[in-house]
């Protein structure tokens, strides 16, 4: 019976399958744990206030949203020095953010279930987010312009409101300005700063180079100014409102209302308000730039920074890998050095990624860029331009890190074109290189694409060799700009893969950071999968092109 | 005919002969191959193969696989220099210049001998690129010259009818048959002195197997045409001269009515009366 079954090969399909389903099962499970950490960080919850009084304190009120809660086993309780009143079997604890981190001294507090009197969620309780310090949980007292009250109670938040879409639109453009007035200007002024060390380099730094550059730099100074005054108008008119909150221990803040970012009442949102907020919350998340050592705001520069690495090592990884492929295929002869020099390149796509990365730092950055610096650019020495890490190396390195798989792929489309049509070109009178142009190529399109599906998607998840060769915390600029030249090649990136590494292990706060590094790996899967389905929809359509001899 | 018949006509093989080769010499000769051995590797694939193949005329090889006769048919456009190991000694003139000189250009010959292979090998590009491929290559990029090249090529391959409304289709989406013709039409829109066919319609059903032969009747008209078959009945139909070959000798060459009822070899008329092969 049982030899019959294992006969007919049923145990076989069985096996097959089910390896298949585990396969899905881990894979749909991990992007299922991701996003729903991940997402779960961006609904507006409910604030909650509990009244509280522990062993040897007075009642009193905590307010934040609830985060977590933990059963701890009554025996490790003990142990721990905690008293159980009801003697049951696990002691309850919830994690509460209560934000208010210049007060308190941190986001978060544990609290016991069986020390809380009461909890209510009343509707004027406010969550105020801060460009400093975390959010804030209270009560909203009353709004004042120039230090007098101009409006309190129920009306307050109206006014709150109206009053903060006005100083946001102010602080929008202060930062418009900052960035891109005063950036542009201070570009200028230092491009300025390394000609005229050039023109004394070159000793041709003459009267009427100085005439010209001091004029040159009164401009640029006016503008300056013109500019600084304008950012002075705005954050002066942006400075006279404030608000007065209280926190849950009622004691009365004043809040500079060009500190805030956005302030809800959670608890008097119906669930379609949750909802636009929710979306608005991740659009933030997805759009903004990170503040608060990246715990805070959103991670624009680094899903630009990711996009853009990608895509220059995309750019320069298909060049080399393809016409190394085709030399491997078409022209060398095959034999002892091609299979030595084949074996070598599967060899290279094993090597570790920080291994790369320090080839990367060695070669690259220190003597490449290191001597372009010296040819190109002795003016602006001792500071380094291409001779420290940054965005041209990090790709390179990438590229180097996946030339081995676009090789493989390129000469495995390569042998795949039926010799019959090689020869068709080669009767009508074409040269090898035209045949290949013309027909060869164009049809192992699509296996070079796979080829570059492959790089970008172990390059787009690499981060160790890019903490060696650009990537940083926090990248004042980004290396795409309205300046000349617009592509900064020698400018140092934010990437999501280094991003979630920073701020899972190197930021200050945890508790804060633990969804960040849910979302920020969720976006990261998505880049990658975007990217890829870019790379797939692009060879399909080859595919469909150069659809190979079926006969 | 009988075997007697034939019997007596083998008698006056030597007399026959020599008028088959007066015959042949009366035409202008278009390529002349002179004692070609050819080698792959160690292996010798063609044997001191002397031949002149007359110009605007059809000529077929004929013989059992593996005899050579593709072997030599690559020959005239070097297309055995693609296969590694391949050594050739002798000549091939074509209009009375060697074809395996130094000086010779091996694309520019091509241009000048074209070649239709045993299956069709049409590029994944439109039908309307597939037939301008070969000017693309020379640089002739103007739509108008293009278009009239097309459109005259494909009328010289008996397609143009059928096509004229899907120039702009995947030519793989022909069927077997009309994939070979526009390979032909391909190989005549360079205009090419020499056509090569290597059993052109040995992949395909036997009403576009008839239409391929009208072509070639119709094409001789303007080309000198080379084609190797396994077919014999196809031999007789297309080809004015036939060679039969035997492993990679040249046994006979002559006219094809001359050669099909009156075989001046023993292995010849073996072959055709189906005795092998």
């Amino acid at each position: 019976m049982i030899k019959a079954w294992f006969k007919s090969g049923s145990p076989w399909i069985w096996m097959t399958a089910g390896a298949v389903s585990l396969n899905l099962i881990l894979v749909v499970g991990l992007l299922l744990l991701i996003a729903v950490r991940g997402l779960g960080h961006f609904w507006p919850a409910d604030i909650i206030e509990y009244r509280y009084q522990d062993r040897d304190g007075p009642e009193s009120s905590i307010i934040g949203e609830a985060v977590a809660t933990s059963l701890l086993p009554a025996a490790q309780a003990r142990a721990a020095g905690h008293e159980l009143l009801d003697n049951g079997e696990y002691l309850v604890q919830h994690l509460v953010k209560t934000g208010n981190r210049d007060i308190l001294g941190s986001d978060f507090r544990w609290i016991q279930q069986q020390y809380i009197h009461s909890q209510s969620t009343p509707d004027d309780l406010i969550m105020v987010e801060r460009r400093e310090w975390g959010n804030f949980y209270g009560r909203l007292l009353a709004v004042k312009e120039d230090g007098a009250v101009i409006a309190q109670g129920e009306q307050a938040w109206q006014v709150a409101q109206q009053k903060l879409a006005a100083v946001l639109e102010q602080h929008d453009e202060i930062d418009s300005l900052q960035d891109h007035e005063v950036g542009a200007i201070n570009y200028e002024l230092e491009r300025l700063r390394l000609k005229q060390r050039a023109l004394e380099l070159k000793n041709v730094w003459n009267d009427a180079a100085k005439q010209e550059f001091a004029a040159l730099k009164q401009t640029y100074e006016k503008q300056y100014q013109a500019i600084q005054q304008q950012i002075g108008k705005l954050s002066k008119e942006s400075k006279r409102y404030s608000l007065v909150v209280a926190e849950a221990g009622q004691k009365e803040i004043s809040l500079p209302l060009n500190r805030v970012v956005k302030m809800t009442r959670p608890n008097t949102m119906s669930v379609l308000d949750k909802c636009i907020e929710y979306v608005g919350n991740f659009a933030t998340f997805v759009s903004d730039e990170p503040r608060e050592a990246n715990t805070e705001g959103g991670i624009f520069p680094a899903i630009f920074g990711t996009v853009l690495m990608v895509m220059l090592m995309a750019v320069v990884v298909t060049p080399f890998g393809v016409i190394a492929a085709v030399y491997l295929r078409e022209y060398a002869k095959q034999g002892f050095i091609t299979r030595v020099i084949r074996i070598a390149v599967n060899n290279l796509a094993g090597v570790p990624s920080i291994v790369y990365g320090v080839f990367g730092l060695g070669f690259f950055v220190y003597i490449i860029g290191g001597n372009i610096d010296r040819l190109f650019f002795p003016e602006a020495a001792p500071a380094p331009v291409f001779g420290t890490p940054g965005l041209l190396w990090a790709s390179l390195t990438l590229a180097l890190m996946t030339l081995p798989v676009v090789i493989v792929a390129t000469e495995e489309g390569l042998s795949r074109i039926p010799k019959s049509i090689r020869e068709g070109s080669l009767a009508l009178g074409a040269t090898k290189a035209e045949t290949l142009w013309r027909t060869v190529l164009p049809m192992a399109s699509p296996a070079i694409m796979t080829g570059l599906i492959l790089a970008v998607a172990r390059a787009a998840g690499e981060v160790a060799p890019l903490m060696l060769v650009g990537v940083v915390k926090l990248a004042p600029t980004l290396p795409l700009d309205g300046n000349f030249p617009y592509l900064h090649l020698d400018r140092k990136f934010m990437h999501l893969g280094f991003h979630i590494y920073d701020v899972g292990f190197q930021s200050p706060n945890v508790e804060a950071a633990r969804p960040l590094v849910y979302a920020t790996s969720l976006l990261l899967v998505m880049v990658i999968i975007g990217l890829n389905m870019f790379a797939i929809s692009i060879r399909n359509n080859l595919r469909e092109k150069y659809r190979a001899l079926e006969n | 005919m009988t075997t007697a018949q034939k019997n007596t006509h083998a008698i006056d093989i030597s007399a026959l002969k020599r008028e088959d080769r007066k015959s042949v010499e009366q035409l202008e000769t278009c390529i002349k191959v002179e004692n070609l051995d050819l080698f792959y590797g160690q292996k010798q694939a063609l044997h001191g193969v002397n031949m002149e193949m007359p110009r605007k005329k059809v000529t077929a090889y004929i013989g059992p696989s593996g005899c050579g006769k593709s072997t030599l048919l690559r020959c005239i456009n070097r297309m055995n220099d693609l296969v590694d190991g391949v050594s050739i000694k002798g000549k091939i003139l074509l209009d009375g210049e060697d074809i395996y000189d130094k000086s010779v250009n091996v694309a520019a010959l091509r241009r000048r001998v074209g070649m239709v292979f045993q299956k069709p090998n049409p590029f994944p590009k439109t039908i309307y690129e597939n037939v301008a491929y070969g000017l693309r290559i020379q640089g002739i990029n103007d739509r108008r010259i293009l278009d009239e090249v097309v459109e005259k090529s494909l009328r010289g391959a008996a397609l143009w009818d059928e096509m004229k409304d899907r120039l702009n289709d995947n030519a793989l989406g022909m069927s077997g048959g009309q994939q070979q013709r526009l390979v032909i039409a391909r190989a005549i829109a360079i205009e090419p002195e020499v056509i090569l066919l290597d059993e052109p319609a040995s992949a395909l059903d036997p009403i576009s197997t008839l239409k391929i032969e009208e072509l070639i009747n119709e094409l001789k008209e303007k080309y000198t045409i080379v084609i190797v078959t396994h077919n014999m009945q196809q031999a007789a139909r297309v080809s004015d001269f036939t060679a039969f070959m035997y492993m990679g000798e040249l046994i006979e060459f002559g006219e094809t009515s001359e050669l099909f009822t009156n075989p001046a070899k023993k292995q010849t008329e073996d072959y055709i009366t189906g005795r092998y092969g």
